[in-house]
């Protein structure tokens, strides 16, 4: 059975500089899949060009055997690929509530929309104690839990997670973490990039490592926790 | 010079205010979410004012109901040009955006000129010269209509932009683009809505304005000069703050024109904006960067 998500043979350059060079990868449908590597190796390149917010010059992805060449971004995500964006990216001056409405502002997700609200303060009781409070006078935990529920009300069936925990205080991090392994166990599948590389290869089934635009190392999360390179480059063991 | 006089002038100052910030506000919404400063604004109010004339002077329409066919076509008309002129334009370095809308303006003015040719033209309504009385202060009944239709039209956007979830998603593209992008909103389809609502004040505005002053193809830079002052009275991207902009101006200007001249209006508004530049630059109620 092929893959959920298939990227192949991703080129993308800004300007004259190379960001991705032949980029492949698969996400298999109900796993974690993360993807590591220093700054500036292009993971979050990578994940908006999967989202149709940047347009590669060659390769292919595929998501549930579709190709999605060409698709804005509002398309991608009406297929169900949804994002969880670095810096969280909620909108500020609106409310907990109006943030999440416009997550399933998408024809996929109108119909559900109510059922979706209520899973996500479910989810994060916090945001329904907040649904009033402006997203922007809200700390940086509370705005990454309405970043990922903002994600869910898209009712989607992928989420790409760039750099969760990035910023948060420890306890914090370690409960968007657990709400990262909450949703897979509920039958979602996880793109998850991520800089704490110890934490990403232990709940991953899978893991890349990207380095300068190019995928170099590929295996189980095991496998790369046990590699001498991984451990000196990205666990300073 | 009596009291009496000051209060009745700067209370049609006011009214005449009220649509000015009519047209100013679309101004600062599709500046507000589109980023792109709108160069033809004056020229598209004129066009409507123009087009309520014409129906005026074919069907003997009443301005205020002209305005319902107008403002759809200006709908309409805003739409396309976003959709299909300025998105393209919205990743492009700004003098570029300003060169198209400069482009776009003058092939508007000309236009009027072609078809209208550069003579004042007007509608005239029998409740032009009746006005409405209060003690010693007179109401000029067809500003308090246009101001009123200029205060409807707002509140409509104000109650748009707060309650509708299509009014959430445009502040939400203002607020945060990229956000907007990772939710899922057609950002696109956004802009050419904002456009085409920007456009719908303007129609508005310009169908109250033909009861106020003849229309001829020249106030239409000078009404887009207008529009900028206004909004940066105000406060750029401040919804509240194209009304005030657009109160203080319209006052501003007919007090000038009771104290000095009529000529001399647009000496007051500019030396207003000086004002507002080196005390508050970032406008009345606009917010600081």
């Amino acid at each position: 059975m092929s893959a959920l998500l298939q990227v192949e043979g991703l080129d993308l350059y800004y300007g004259d500089a190379q960001a991705l060079v032949q980029v492949s990868l698969e996400v298999p449908e109900g796993e974690i899949v993360a993807i590591v590597g220093a700054n500036g190796a292009g993971k979050s390149t990578l994940i908006r060009a999967i989202a149709g917010i940047e347009r590669p010059r060659a390769g292919r992805i595929r998501f549930a055997g579709r190709d999605l060449a060409g698709l804005d971004s509002h398309e991608v995500c009406n297929l169900g690929i949804a994002q969880v964006a670095e810096g969280r990216q909620v909108f500020p001056s609106l409310t907990v509530e109006e943030n999440l409405e416009l997550g399933a502002m998408l024809p996929r997700a109108r119909a559900g929309a109510r059922r979706a609200m209520q899973d996500a303060y479910a989810l994060f009781p916090t945001l329904a104690e907040r649904r009033r409070q402006l997203a922007g006078t809200m700390s940086g935990g509370e705005q990454q839990m309405l970043a990922i529920g903002r994600s869910l009300m898209a009712q989607p069936e992928l989420i790409m997670f760039d750099e969760p925990s990035l910023g948060l205080a420890p306890l914090v991090a370690k409960e968007v973490l657990h709400a990262i392994h909450v949703l897979n166990a509920r039958g979602l599948t996880i793109l998850l990039v991520e800089q704490n590389v110890a934490v990403s290869l232990r709940i991953s089934q899978h893991a890349y490592v990207l380095e300068n635009g190019r995928i170099v190392m590929s295996g189980s999360g095991e496998q790369l926790l046990r590699d001498d390179r991984v451990r000196q480059a990205y666990l300073g063991l | 010079m009596s009291w009496d006089l000051v209060v009745n002038v700067v209370i049609a100052g006011v009214l005449t205010g009220l649509v000015y910030g009519l047209m100013a506000l679309g101004l600062s919404v599709i500046f507000g979410v589109v980023r792109v400063v709108n160069f033809a604004h004056g020229e598209m109010m004129t066009i409507a004012m123009y087009a309520t004339v014409m129906l005026f002077a074919a069907l003997k329409l009443d301005p205020f109901l002209a305005v319902l066919p107008v403002a759809a076509a200006f709908f309409a008309f805003g739409y396309a040009l976003q959709a299909g002129l300025i998105n393209p334009f919205i990743t492009r370095p700004e003098h570029s955006q300003f060169m198209l809308l400069l482009a776009v303006a003058i092939v508007m003015v000309n236009a009027l000129l072609t078809v209208f040719g550069p003579d004042a033209r007007n509608v005239q309504v029998d409740y032009q010269l009746e006005s409405f009385e209060l003690g010693p202060i007179l109401f000029d009944r067809a500003r308090v209509y246009a101001a009123g239709a200029a205060v409807l039209a707002t509140a409509a956007l104000f109650a748009f932009f707060r309650f509708s979830l299509t009014g959430k998603a445009i502040r939400a593209c203002a607020d945060n683009y990229l956000g907007a992008r990772v939710a899922g909103l057609d950002v696109k389809r956004l802009y050419a809505l904002t456009f085409g609502i920007g456009s719908i004040c303007v129609a508005v505005a310009g169908g109250a304005m033909v009861l106020l002053v003849d229309v001829t193809p020249a106030l239409g830079p000078y009404y887009t000069l207008l529009a900028f002052v206004i909004v940066i009275v105000g406060g750029l991207g401040s919804m509240p703050g194209a009304l005030l902009g657009g109160i203080l101006i319209g006052v501003s200007e007919a007090l000038a024109g009771l104290f000095i001249a009529p000529s001399a209006k647009s000496m007051f508004s500019f030396g207003l904006l000086i004002l507002v530049l080196l005390l508050r630059p970032q406008g009345l109620l606009g917010k600081r960067p």
